[in-house]
C-alpha cells in the first residue's frame, strides 16, 4: 500500500515538473512550484519523515513562494526564450541522467529493513536515546542533542544568508541614476530590443 | 486588498490560531514532529500573512523592524552562549549532562533552550529577508 | 519480467534522477535567472528525495519511540534533510536578493541580454 501511494505521488511530481519546465510564465512557475513542494511534502510523510514532511510544507510551499512572488513583482514576469539552442543542455542532461539509471540498479530495492543504512548508526542513536531518556521523538533528540553542534553551524548559515540579503536589499537604491541610465540606453544603444519588448508577442520576435 | 472585508476578518480569526500553533509546534518538538525550525517559519509566517493582507507599516508596529534585525544574531547567541555555559558547568561544549540533576530534566532543558535560539534565528531571518523584498518594492 | 520487476523495485530512484537531471537542464537550458533559481530549487529537493529513500523501512513507523512499535525508519538522514530545507530557503532568497540587484543594475534579469549589455559597455 505505501508503495502505490508515493508511487502515485512520485508521477505526480514528475508530470508537475514537466510543467515547471514548460511553463514560460513565471507567475504559473512560482504557483507550480508551490504545487511541488506539497506534492513532496507528501512523499516525504509517506517515508515516515514527518519532521521533514513538515519543514518542506511550511518552508518550500510557504515561505519561498512568497519570497519568489516578491522578486517577480521586482523583476517582470516573463521568461524569453534564449538565443542558444537546447541541444547540447538535453545532451548534458540525457548523458548524467543515464550513468545515474545505470548506477542504479546496483541499489538495494526500496523499503528493504536489511541494507546497510540501517546497520550502522541508526541502531545506536534509537538504542543511545532510549538509555539516556531522550525525548520520545528520535529526530529532535538527534537534532539538538546528540549533533547539536552540527546544527548550530546550519543556524550560523541561516543568520549569514540573513545578513546577506539585509545587505544586498536594505540599502538606499539610487533610483535617478538608475532610470538616467536606462533612458540613455534605451535611445541610442538599445532601441531594438525595447521595441520588441513593447510587442504583445515580443519574445518570440526578440529570439529570432 | 485593503478593503476586502472577508480576507482582513477571516485572517484576524486565523491569526492568533497561527501563533499557538507555532508555540505548540516548538513545545511538542520533543513529542511530536516539530522543533525550532518549523516554529520559526510559521511564527515568521503568521508576520507575512498580516503584511500581505493589512500592509507592512502596519506590520512592523506588531513585529518592528529593528526588534526583527536583533532577533537575527540573537538567536545564534543564544544557542552557542548555550554551549559555553554548559562548559562552565564541567561539561563538554553543548553537553547537556550538569542542567539538571537527573539525566531527563538535563536533557529536556538544554533542547528545549537550544530550540529556543533556533527560533529566533529562523522567524527573524525569515521575517527581515520578507521585508527587505517588500521594502525594495516601493 | 526480471526486468520489470527490477523496475517497479527502483521507480523511486528513477524518478528522483528524472527530477535531478531536470533541475539541471532548467539551470544549463534557460536564461532567466529567476527560473534558473527555481531549477536549481529541483536539483536541490531530487536530493532529499535521494537521502530519505533508503531511509524508509517498508511497515516501520516514524522515528518517534513508543512502547508499542519495535521498528522505526532511520532517523538521521531526516535530522541532516531537515536542517537542509531551511538552509536552502535561505540561500534561495540571497540568490533573489542577487537577482533583485542584477535587475537594477541592468534593467534586465535574461542572460542574453545581460551579456549583450556587458559587450556594449
Amino acid at each position: 500500500m505505501e508503495t502505490f501511494v508515493i508511487t502515485v505521488l512520485l508521477t505526480l511530481l514528475a508530470i508537475v515538473t514537466v510543467a515547471i519546465i514548460r511553463q514560460r510564465n513565471m507567475y504559473s512557475v512560482v504557483i507550480l512550484s508551490s504545487v511541488y513542494s506539497f506534492l513532496m511534502a507528501s512523499v516525504m510523510l509517506v517515508l515516515d519523515a514527518v519532521d521533514v514532511a513538515m519543514t518542506e510544507a511550511s518552508v518550500g510551499a510557504g515561505i519561498s513562494t512568497v519570497i519568489l512572488l516578491a522578486t517577480l513583482y521586482l523583476t517582470g514576469t516573463r521568461e524569453y526564450p534564449t538565443a542558444r539552442g537546447t541541444g547540447i543542455p538535453l545532451f548534458v542532461s540525457v548523458v548524467v541522467g543515464a550513468a545515474l539509471v545505470w548506477g542504479t540498479f546496483e541499489l538495494p530495492a526500496f523499503g528493504l529493513a536489511d541494507t546497510v543504512i540501517h546497520k550502522h548508526t541508526a541502531p545506536l542513536y534509537i538504542e543511545m536515546s532510549q538509555k539516556h531518556q531522550m525525548p520520545p521523538n528520535i529526530v529532535t533528540a538527534v537534532l539538538a542533542d546528540f549533533r547539536s553542534f552540527d546544527t548550530m553551524g546550519e543556524v550560523t548559515v541561516i543568520f549569514t544568508a540573513g545578513i546577506g540579503v539585509l545587505m544586498l536589499l536594505s540599502g538606499r537604491r539610487r533610483r535617478d541614476e538608475v532610470e538616467v541610465v536606462k533612458v540613455t540606453e534605451s535611445v541610442e544603444t538599445f532601441g531594438d530590443d525595447v521595441a520588441d519588448e513593447n510587442e504583445p508577442d515580443g519574445p518570440n520576435g526578440s529570439a529570432a | 486588498m485593503k478593503f476586502d472585508v472577508i480576507l482582513r476578518v477571516g485572517t484576524k480569526l486565523i491569526l492568533p490560531f497561527v501563533l499557538l500553533f507555532a508555540l505548540y509546534v516548538q513545545m511538542h518538538g520533543d513529542y511530536g514532529p516539530g522543533g525550532g525550525f518549523q516554529a520559526g517559519v510559521i511564527a515568521a509566517g503568521m508576520i507575512i500573512l498580516y503584511a500581505i493582507i493589512f500592509g507592512v507599516r502596519r506590520a512592523k508596529e506588531i513585529a518592528p523592524q529593528r526588534v526583527v534585525e536583533i532577533m537575527i544574531p540573537l538567536g545564534v547567541l543564544i544557542y552557542a552562549g548555550t554551549g559555553v555555559v554548559s562548559m562552565f558547568l564541567g561539561s563538554n561544549f553543548l553537553d547537556y549532562s550538569h542542567f539538571a540533576h537527573d539525566q531527563l530534566h538535563a536533557h529536556e532543558w538544554g533542547i528545549f533552550i537550544v530550540e529556543l535560539g533556533v527560533l529566533v534565528t529562523v522567524a527573524g531571518t525569515m521575517t527581515a529577508m520578507f521585508y527587505a523584498f517588500s521594502e525594495r518594492g516601493r | 519480467m526480471e526486468l520489470l520487476h527490477v523496475f517497479a523495485q527502483h521507480y523511486n530512484f528513477f524518478i528522483t534522477i528524472f527530477l535531478m537531471v531536470s533541475g539541471l537542464y532548467v539551470v544549463i537550458a534557460r536564461g532567466n535567472m529567476v527560473k534558473k533559481l527555481i531549477g536549481l530549487g529541483l536539483f536541490q529537493t531530487s536530493v532529499y528525495l535521494i537521502y530519505l529513500t533508503p531511509a524508509k523501512i517498508i511497515g516501520g513507523t516514524p522515528p518517534i519511540v513508543d512502547k508499542a512499535y519495535t521498528v522505526y525508519s532511520n532517523p538521521l538522514p531526516h535530522v541532516l534533510i531537515l536542517t537542509a530545507i531551511v538552509v536552502g530557503v535561505a540561500t534561495l532568497a540571497l540568490g533573489l536578493a542577487l537577482t533583485v540587484r542584477i535587475h537594477e543594475a541592468y534593467g534586465t534579469v535574461e542572460e542574453d541580454e545581460i551579456f549583450a549589455k556587458e559587450g556594449e559597455i
